[in-house]
């Protein structure tokens, strides 16, 4: 049924209808008026969702609409309303009968009725929806020089609009500035762009301003928010993670003009380019800025699957403007998708090795991306490895003729090990075998938390400890010692009895414990004695198990065993850590006065009892290697060795680690989840793209990520370059062509400028996906240069400006706001990339949001002056002074741009802005005069790039004449004042005149035009 | 302030206000309501008579044992230490903590129980204080949802999903019924945690976004301390005076760019500065409770005194409630007893009981209580068996538990001195009139005079609602 309801591509395809079209009204067009009714009112029921169908009608093909089904008329009969069973129903009185349901909420307009009825009268013309058209390249109206210009005002003609007037040049070039760059003109740019006279003087600010490197910083924000891009992982625990130098990438992408198809195939599947560069693996950053989950308890596949939709759910908005989080439970109820289709483009994502356990903020696959110091100093390090690893190999075979003649002479010193290894009788709370070392192997279930309690004849004779030898094994998860999720185990307590015949049990008192090693914090051999089950003896150090470990458990006293006793051994695993149970392990008891692990003779001995042919290499490697040891040459070489590769070790540890995308070798397969839950899987389905979008070329086996972004930037792809030019435009308009820049399904607006949209789309293909080539050309339109002055006719006729008959004006998103003030005042440190950086904010939010346990530790210097791009973000408390920004839970690519009192609260008292005031007056002054006068004007000039007329000057001074006098009246508060922030205090201006003026400046920053891209 | 100079900036305020009111065409009074001009309108809402005006929820992170504390259930009691029955535990999900449910042992609830009021309503005597006052709450036994883990848990409370990025309640209504004054935020949250609290739950900023509504519509967190609200204090150096002073200068400075740019966005910036002035002098007045009556200070206990407390938010949410604050969102971390029953419960109720009652009788003695609906429930409950070993009574624990919980509402509209659905006989299951997470939703906005299924926002192309497709209004519990 499913199946045979497919929409395919030639369903698609326009029913043209031959019927004449009478009357003094136009039909209605399919796409403008008549979808978005059907689609809204209609297909919820009566749409793709196959499962959602009532009746067995759909009116969203028009076989659907016009077929007869059993036993009643076709819904829409072309040109006959009357006789159409839709149309019936629509104007039904019966409440049974009317449609759309009464209980349904959704009701019919009697325009909208007219609309329908003109729609069937006509002939019932359905279109195919725009957005999934091939982008055909639209002739350019005559009439301008520019093609923007001429589609827009075509279009403004129509409803008698004529393109405003250019803003004035001081204005159009702080707007420019402000989008290009981020950051103010300079006066100097300002009066150089002022003063020339040149044709072309504006197009040379737009190609200097493109060339400027902080455009590449301006252009990475709205990309950071579409990538969720933070610098932790979100949710409880909420890890720190380098994901930064994923983030100058992307900068630095933008700054080279790297082509946009490349920039998505990189980002989207570099991993998998032929012969991939460190830079193309870096940039699939982008897929793995998703938050991870480390809570405790979450079901690792849970935590996988919600990655892998983030991931299909982001390429989907960012690429394709789709809801496609609309498909994880169900068929789309407006957009011909299907469940299928979105787990068939999960598919592609999920391939990574990425099994969803744990909340390691480098999970792999990760690629190192050193700095250049750190690049150098590690080549350095490893060239001064390979020399010492040359030196010890000579020496080492000088030496080599001399080791049986030591190793003789070695036993000869030590003698007996001091560890006899109990002979295991049974084994309970596991199924347990009892190797030929005597070590005891378990398998079968694994429970959470298990019991051993092991039975053991125990030797006659005086003991003083009790070895536990923790072995790896093949059958452990990686080779370890526990089938946990690591390999590693938590032995929360021991306890020991030993039974004899005639003689009441006894329980042994252990004093201390000692381990080979010890994982730290509450997870040490000693805290296997206290009765405590959150601590324990573990192992993990970060990497999987690769070396056997030991803990000695001392009695209290030397101990005399009975002949014929029997030792029963508990050993708990009782810690939140489920399944962290020893997977195999060993006991020994000695009677040595004082035992210890790190006697020469605990590790070497039993490997010199075993003739050298029948050691293992991993054996003969150790007894080798204290054979060399015991060379003083060689061991002062192995020292160097050892400072160099820890070093070397350190470096490497220091170096940031970017998440990437990888693929397994051995494919996952992906199942349609029942209701998007990870644990109902039902079907099978290969990687495949929508049917209704153009086909994936052939490839040799499944398609895999580096097909799915390359057919996303393929000319024939409908939606990648209108969504995307779409982007640009609403980054600089403040409103998309589309107003759902997330959107472009059937529930979207029908366009205003259809043509302008389409003529972008293809220039941008056309043009080899040149980014900085759109900006330029969008930026040099009249449409872009217009003033934003707005008459009330205008307001009413077109308040969101979607006609284009004006400028555009909108409050500047925060953190451009917080660089504005940065540059205007001097304070910007414009240095580029790197870690991020904490500057001034509450610092009582991250202890609010994690009970204490993270604190915000504000940096000085130059971090607190850095752009707004480079700000720690953390992802469960994202910094304040970004009031309006999107949390980067998940891809946001709608701006907010609400206007709250909490906003003016953050610009009027945020110490940034309080301080970047005051070094704002003090530049004022320093560039103009101590005339108060003088000194407003030229901080006007600095933040809005244009002098003050005379009401704004005398207004001014009227607040600066007020401000004067309350500080002069109370100079502790002028002092005061001047104390927020750290940068230090301009001593040559007088308090009180530098607090007036600073208190004006701080004005300056929170009024409309500065809050304001103009 | 002197009241002269006060009533001057009133005369500046209202000529502002005054003109940029009257003085504008359509466009601007929506931009003035603040609507973003480029979101999607509201849907009008065809209201039901409104039985409550305001809601105070005192979300109870972590998931209190209803075993515990409300669900009395002496089966319980008597298989204490037996193995749960494999026909209660079959096909059901746990978190990764219990491995094998069948193998866990039932635990006895840790107090008796006793019957209080007229209704006979059964409360643990952990809860002295809750069982004062069980006359007046709504018992809802037969809680469930279908999440295992806190923050999805608590997510699909309060946005009615698990994952983030949905509005959550108090931006619901913030959005569906608009505000009630002007100078304080419409949604307030507030978090606490009980001292030395083991395992505590993080309050994630999501927990009341506002999703893809306008940020506007966000709850505005209250903090402990100098600054309750962000960035509200005066920078040092700026007298109230002062602020006044810079402040008319904006405003002149704006009126001036309104006058020539007719963007009705300027006269919503001017209101806005003007409305942050008067947060900076109402926010402060909420937070002092020194005028607050002794015997009112008494019955809230002593943490009352300390800033940050559940008790001293308990007061907050009535002084936010008297003055208009549509919901208040009061979140207390640390009932996720794992290990720690025999302990930290303990340490839990002590800190919450008593408060949580006094808020229900200050409310119902100053006649708030009517038309005010106070909620107090967790995101799940907690195994009827243990987690843990018996033998080791100080680290017993229970782990969450989806199937069956309680909450308890008060006021507004909801039936008192009633209990509705029940349990089976170990607490378990659902036995009898099954309310989930989405009914619960319904329920909330059909007493504040919403139909939760015309509540929506159009977002990605589609109409969203607080309860997705689901929700039914609980009846029985109407008054």
């Amino acid at each position: 049924m499913i199946l045979s309801t497919r929409q395919t591509p030639s369903t698609l395809l326009v029913l043209a209808s031959a019927l004449a079209r009478l009357g003094a009204e136009p039909p209605p067009d399919f796409n403008r008026d008549i979808r978005p009714l059907l689609s809204d009112r209609c297909f919820a029921c009566h749409g793709f969702d196959a499962k959602a169908r009532e009746a067995d009608l759909r009116l969203d093909t028009p076989e659907g609409a016009f077929a007869k089904r059993d036993g009643s008329p076709p819904a829409i009969v072309p040109g006959r309303p009357d006789e159409s069973l839709a149309w019936q129903r629509i104007v039904s009185t019966d409440p049974d009968e009317v449609m759309p349901p009464s209980d349904s909420h959704l009701k019919l307009s009697e325009s909208e009725k007219n609309l329908l009825k003109r729609w069937i009268a006509a002939g019932a013309e359905y279109q195919p929806h725009w957005s999934l058209v091939r982008v055909e390249k639209p002739a350019v109206p005559g009439g301008g020089d520019h093609p923007i210009d001429a589609f827009v005002a075509a279009r403004l003609a129509k409803d008698g609009l004529r393109l405003a007037p250019e803003a004035p040049k001081a204005s159009l070039l702080r707007r420019l500035s402000l989008d290009l760059r981020g950051l103010p003109p300079t006066p100097e740019e300002t009066a150089a762009f002022l003063a020339d006279r040149a044709p072309d003087a504006y197009e040379k600010r737009v190609d200097s301003f493109l060339a400027d490197s902080a455009y590449g910083e301006r252009m990475a924000w709205p990309w950071l928010d579409a990538a969720r891009y933070a610098d932790s992982n979100g949710y409880q625990g909420d890890a720190d993670r380098t994901m930064w130098p994923w983030r100058d990438w992307v900068v630095s992408a933008f700054n080279r003009n790297l082509p946009y198809d490349q920039f998505t195939v990189w980002q989207l599947a570099g991993d998998l380019l032929p012969g991939a560069t460190h830079e193309q693996i870096l940039a699939t950053g982008f897929l793995r800025n998703h938050p991870i989950n480390g809570e405790g308890g979450r079901i690792p596949e849970e935590n996988r699957v919600d990655y892998a939709m983030d991931m299909v759910e982001t390429t989907g908005t960012v690429w394709m403007a789709l809801t496609l989080n609309c498909c994880r439970c169900h068929d789309h109820k407006y957009d011909p998708l299907t469940q299928r289709d979105y787990f068939s483009l999960l598919d592609f994502f999920n391939q990574t090795p990425v099994d969803g356990s744990g909340g390691d903020p480098q999970t792999a696959p990760v690629i190192a991306a050193p700095t250049e110091e750190q690049r150098v100093r590690e080549n350095e390090l490893v060239r001064q490895l390979a020399d010492t690893d040359s030196q010890l190999s000579t020496r080492a075979a000088g030496l080599a003729p001399a080791q049986p003649a030591w190793e003789a002479a070695e036993l000869a010193r030590h003698g007996v090990d001091p560890w006899q290894a109990l002979t295991v009788e049974s084994v309970a709370g596991a199924e347990a075998a009892v190797l030929d070392d005597q070590s005891v192997l378990t398998s079968g279930p694994n429970p959470e938390n298990a019991t051993y309690t092991v039975r053991a004849s125990a030797p006659a004779g005086s003991f003083t400890a009790l070895k536990l030898d923790a072995l790896r094994h093949p059958t452990m998860t990686q080779g370890g010692i526990a089938r946990s999720n690591s390999g590693n185990f938590v032995l929360t307590g021991i306890e020991a009895t030993l039974t004899a015949p005639g003689v009441p049990p006894r329980r042994l008192d252990f004093a201390r414990a000692e381990a080979t090693y010890e994982q730290g914090g509450s997870f040490t051999a000693a805290s296997v004695l206290d009765d405590d089950p959150r601590s324990g003896w573990a192992v993990w150090n970060g990497r999987s198990i690769d070396r056997d470990h030991a803990a000695i458990f001392h009695f209290r006293e030397a101990l005399d065993f009975p002949a014929g006793a029997l030792l029963e051994i508990t050993l708990r695993h009782d810690s939140p850590h489920p399944q962290h149970n020893l997977g195999r392990f060993r006991l020994s008891l000695t009677g040595e006065p004082s035992p210890s692990l790190s006697s020469p003779a605990e590790t070497l001995l039993p490997l010199l009892r075993i003739a050298a042919a029948g050691r293992t290499p991993e054996q003969q490697a150790a007894v080798r290697d204290a054979h060399l040891r015991s060379d003083p040459d060689y061991a002062k070489l192995a020292a160097a060795r050892a400072s160099q590769d820890g070093e070397l070790k350190a470096l490497r540890q220091s170096v940031p680690k970017v998440m990437v995308m990888g693929d397994r070798k051995e494919r996952r397969k992906t199942h349609i989840l029942a209701v998007g839950a990870y644990d109902k899987p039902l079907e099978e389905v290969p990687p495949a793209t929508p049917p209704i979008l153009p086909p994936l070329p052939e490839t040799d086996g499944p398609p895999n990520r580096l097909d799915l972004a390359r057919w996303l930037v393929s000319r024939e792809h409908p939606l990648t370059a209108r969504v995307t030019v779409n982007r640009f435009w609403q980054e600089l308009f403040g409103i998309g062509l589309i107003k759902t820049p997330e959107d472009f399904g059937v529930q979207s607006e029908v366009p205003v400028h259809p043509e302008l949209l389409d003529w972008l789309a293809a220039e941008f293909m056309d043009r080899g996906w040149d980014v900085k080539q759109l900006v330029r050309t969008i930026v040099t339109s009249r449409v872009y240069k217009q003033s934003s002055r707005v008459s009330p006719d205008l307001l009413e006729k077109d308040p969101a400006n979607r006609l284009l008959a004006r400028g555009p004006r909108f409050r500047l998103p925060a953190f451009l706001l917080r660089d504005q003030a940065l540059a205007a005042s001097g304070l910007l440190v414009a240095r580029q990339g790197g870690p991020p950086v904490k500057p001034y904010s509450p610092e009582n939010l991250w202890p609010d949001a994690t009970f204490g346990k993270v604190r915000y530790v504000r940096d000085s210097g130059e971090s607190l002056h850095r752009r707004s791009l480079y700000t720690f973000w953390r992802r469960i408390s994202m910094p304040p002074m970004f009031f309006d920004n999107a949390n980067r839970e998940v891809c946001s690519v709608n701006p907010s741009r609400t206007n709250t009192p909490l906003h003016a609260l953050a610009t009027l008292n945020d110490t940034t802005y309080v301080e970047a005031a005051r070094l704002l007056a003090a530049r004022a002054v320093r560039e103009s005069s101590t005339d108060p006068a003088a000194a407003l004007a030229r901080a006007f000039q600095l933040v809005l790039a244009r002098l003050p007329d005379d009401a704004e000057k005398a207004i001014l001074l009227d607040s600066h004449r007020a401000a004067r006098e309350t500080f002069a009246a109370d100079p502790a508060s002028a002092k005061a004042f001047l104390s927020n922030g750290e940068a230090p205090a301009d001593t040559a201006l007088d308090p009180v005149d530098h607090a007036a003026l600073a208190s004006v400046c701080l004005s300056l920053l929170n009024t409309d035009e500065t809050l304001t891209k103009e | 302030m002197d009241p002269l100079t006060e009533s001057q900036l009133l005369v500046n305020r209202r000529y502002f206000f005054g003109k940029s009111a009257t003085g504008l065409g359509m466009a601007a009074l929506a931009s003035m309501l603040g609507e973003d001009a480029f979101g999607a309108e509201p849907t009008p809402l065809a209201r039901i008579a409104p039985k409550a005006k305001r809601v105070i929820y005192l979300f109870q992170n972590g998931a209190p044992s209803h075993v515990e504390l409300f669900d009395h259930k002496p089966e319980l009691a008597k298989r204490h230490g037996q193995a749960v029955p494999e026909s209660f535990v079959a096909g059901k999900r746990f978190s990764t903590m219990t491995a094998n449910a069948s193998a866990q042992k039932l635990l006895a609830p840790l107090e008796p129980f006793q019957r209080h009021g007229h209704s006979g309503a059964t409360v643990s005597s952990l809860m002295p204080y809750t069982a004062g006052i069980a006359d007046d709450l709504c018992f809802v036994k037969s809680m469930f949802t279908e999440q295992v883990n806190h923050a999805p848990a608590i997510n699909f409370f309060l946005s009615g999903n698990p994952l983030p990025g949905r509005p959550t309640l108090g931006s619901w209504l913030s959005y569906g019924l608009g505000t009630m004054n002007e100078n304080l935020p419409t949604f307030v949250a507030m978090t606490s945690v009980s001292k030395n609290t083991t395992c505590g739950q993080i309050f994630y900023d999501f927990y009341w976004g506002s999703g893809f509504l306008p940020s506007r519509h966000q709850g505005v967190k209250l903090h402990p301390g100098s600054d309750p609200v962000l960035y509200l204090s005066n920078p040092q150096g700026v007298s109230p005076a002062l602020r006044r002073n810079m402040l008319d200068g904006i405003a002149r400075l704006n009126q001036r760019k309104l006058d020539d740019f007719g963007d009705p966005e300027i006269a919503t910036r001017i209101a806005q500065y003007e409305m942050a002035y008067r947060m900076q002098t109402s926010v402060p007045e909420l937070a002092d409770i020194s005028g607050e009556p002794k015997e009112v200070l008494e019955m809230y206990g002593p943490q009352v005194h300390e800033p940050g407390t559940y008790a001293r938010n308990c007061l907050l949410a009535r002084r936010l409630i008297e003055r208009g604050t549509r919901f208040v969102q009061l979140m207390h971390a640390g009932w996720d007893q794992h290990r720690s029953l025999t302990t930290e419960l303990y340490t839990q109720c002590k800190d919450t009981d008593q408060p949580s009652a006094a808020l229900v009788r200050d409310l119902k003695m100053r006649g708030l209580l009517e038309d005010t609906l106070v909620i107090w429930g967790g995101e799940f409950g907690r195994t009827p068996f243990i987690q843990g070993d018996l033998a080791d009574r100080p680290n017993w624990g229970r782990d969450h538990h989806p199937y069956a919980f309680t909450v308890w509402m008060a006021g507004g509209g909801v039936k008192p001195g009633m209990t509705h659905g029940e349990t089976d006989e170990l607490g378990f299951n659902v036995a009898k009139d099954g309310v989930h997470v989405h009914d619960f939703q319904a329920t909330l906005l059909h007493l504040l005079g919403i139909d939760h299924e015309k509540l929506t926002f159009k977002f990605q192309g589609r109409h969203f609602r607080l309860t997705d497709v689901h929700g039914h209004v609980v009846r029985a519990i109407l008054a």
